[in-house]
């Protein structure tokens, strides 16, 4: 097993072709993000990239209010199924409509000229 | 060491206090500001500068701030700091002065702080990197932070926006009694609750100012203490606790480090929260003392909301709390965790005016840093 030594740039390379990936460690069983090179709190070094599910649930949420209510959107934390917590947004939904415990998924846009991991209803 | 939990209990003590320029301080820079407040302190203290042989400062945009200082001051310090732990750096740096104190190592600790983001167009704490795990979701930094630690405490416990606005309106009460406080129009519930909207469920009546200010302190040991001008302030316990950077890392939203902090200090004090008769809890937004009044022991898990209602906290209520006004009303300039303590002093010493509260034995300051990242309580008492 080759050791992740760049781990953000590994995981935006995936995020690029397509795929939302975590880290597993297999020596704890536990699930890692952001991309590092070792798991916190147990120091684990042996982490390799696994597929993660997609699913997740709204865990936190906050609209951010400009003055065209058009430009107001918002931000959530959505944990995810294996694990770990990650800052992201939902999309397809109104921006009053989402509600903390809303299952959802991940999706995989363009934002400027970047891939940017999104959520959705599931 | 058991015994004292790692803290040399009453063994030193605050023996100066000052602010200088709360409000709008134009036409200077950040380190004049930090200087007129030691200098201010010192006075109080009935020392002189070539006293200070230690200094620990956070500037607001100098990463170089403690050798800054050292230089502005013309003093060659055996200790000096400029610590990153945010509006919390302050009560941190009482806990390390007062163990350097002790130690031997130095025998007077100048705490100081000065900025002016209102008056100034210098970038205040702009010292931060941005995320790349959270920018590209564009957080107004860092308020939607609080406000996604709220919006959960809101599900989890039922904490209400009028419960948030009563933070609001009891910090403007008592920025009422206090001809420091830079903002004290009459604030109501009403008032806060139909105010703009900047990240839900915070408007901007529910965020601190971002106003001019400067304070410092002096710590000397508690032997030294005696023979200075005005009653000393023993520091009992300061402890420390951080938990994350960025709000998505956070443990657990509605659990801050001040319930690792809180009961440290406690231990190394002996005290706890039924003895204190001021709270000093920083209050950048209007959940955050919420969070730290349920986290310090002052009411169970998820009951802060109701424990701030009705008044309790305003003056007259039960419960002295940000009795100076707060970072909502009184001062908040980038970092306000050296104005809790500075309250602190002069509540314990009877020099609060009409804001006083009555027979203030014990006192708790605890500082905030980061988002929700970093948290320090400091224990003072009366001398």
């Amino acid at each position: 097993m080759t050791p992740i030594l760049h781990p953000e740039a590994e995981w935006r390379a995936h995020l690029a072709e397509g795929r939302f990936m975590i880290q597993r460690s297999p020596s704890t069983g536990g699930h890692v993000f952001y991309p590092r090179i070792m798991e916190p709190g147990t120091g684990a070094d042996d982490l390799e990239w696994v597929e993660a599910s997609g699913q997740g649930v709204v865990h936190a949420v906050t609209v951010v209010r400009k003055k065209d209510p058009a430009d107001s959107y918002n931000i959530v934390l959505v944990d995810l199924a294996e694990g770990p917590r990650l800052m992201s947004r939902v999309d397809g939904v109104g921006v009053d409509d989402v509600i903390i415990g809303m299952p959802v998924r991940a999706s995989i846009i363009s934002q400027g000229d970047a891939p940017l991991l999104v959520f959705v209803p599931a | 060491m058991t015994m004292s939990h790692g803290f040399p209990r009453g063994r030193a003590a605050i023996v100066g206090a000052s602010t200088f320029g709360i409000g709008k301080c134009p036409g200077v820079s950040a380190v004049d500001m930090a200087a007129k407040a030691s200098l201010l302190a010192l006075a109080d203290a009935g020392l002189s500068l070539s006293d200070v042989d230690a200094i620990y400062t956070t500037a607001p945009y100098e990463a170089l701030g403690g050798m800054e200082l050292a230089e502005y001051l013309g003093l060659t310090p055996k200790v000096t700091d400029c610590n990153r732990t945010g509006g919390s750096a302050f009560e941190v740096y009482v806990q390390q002065a007062a163990l350097a104190l002790d130690a031997g190592l130095i025998d007077c600790a100048l705490i100081a702080y000065g900025s002016n983001p209102a008056s100034s167009q210098a970038p205040s704490v702009g010292m931060s990197r941005s995320s790349g795990w959270e920018a590209p979701y564009k957080p107004m930094t860092p308020i939607s932070f609080y406000a996604l630690a709220a919006s959960r405490h809101m599900h989890d416990y039922g904490t209400t926006r009028e419960q948030l606005a009563e933070v609001a309106v009891a910090a403007r009460q008592w920025a009422q009694l206090n001809p420091e406080a830079a903002v004290r129009d009459p604030l109501t519930v009403a008032d806060v609750l139909g105010s703009r909207m900047v990240s839900d469920p915070l408007t901007v009546r529910d965020c601190c100012l971002f106003n001019d200010g400067a304070a410092a302190v002096v710590m000397v040991r508690a032997d030294r203490a005696r023979d200075c001008a005005k009653r000393p302030v023993p520091v009992l316990g300061a402890a420390h606790a951080v938990t994350h950077r960025e709000i998505s890392s956070m443990p657990d939203l509605t659990v801050t480090g001040a319930a690792i902090s809180g009961p440290q200090a406690y231990a190394q004090a002996g005290v706890g929260p039924a003895d204190m008769d001021l709270v000093m809890l920083y209050d950048a937004f209007t959940i955050t003392p919420i969070l730290f009044l349920e986290d310090l022991g002052f009411c169970p898990k998820g009951e802060g909301g109701r424990f701030v209602s009705g008044g309790r906290i305003a003056p007259g209520g039960d419960f002295a709390l940000n009795t100076n006004g707060g970072g909502l009303s009184c001062v908040h300039p980038g970092m306000y965790g050296l104005f809790l303590l500075v309250e602190a002093v002069r509540q314990l010493r009877g020099e609060a005016g009409e804001r006083q509260v009555k027979d203030v034995e014990l006192a708790l300051a605890h500082g905030n840093g980061g988002f929700l990242s970093s948290e320090a309580t400091v224990i003072l008492a009366r001398g």
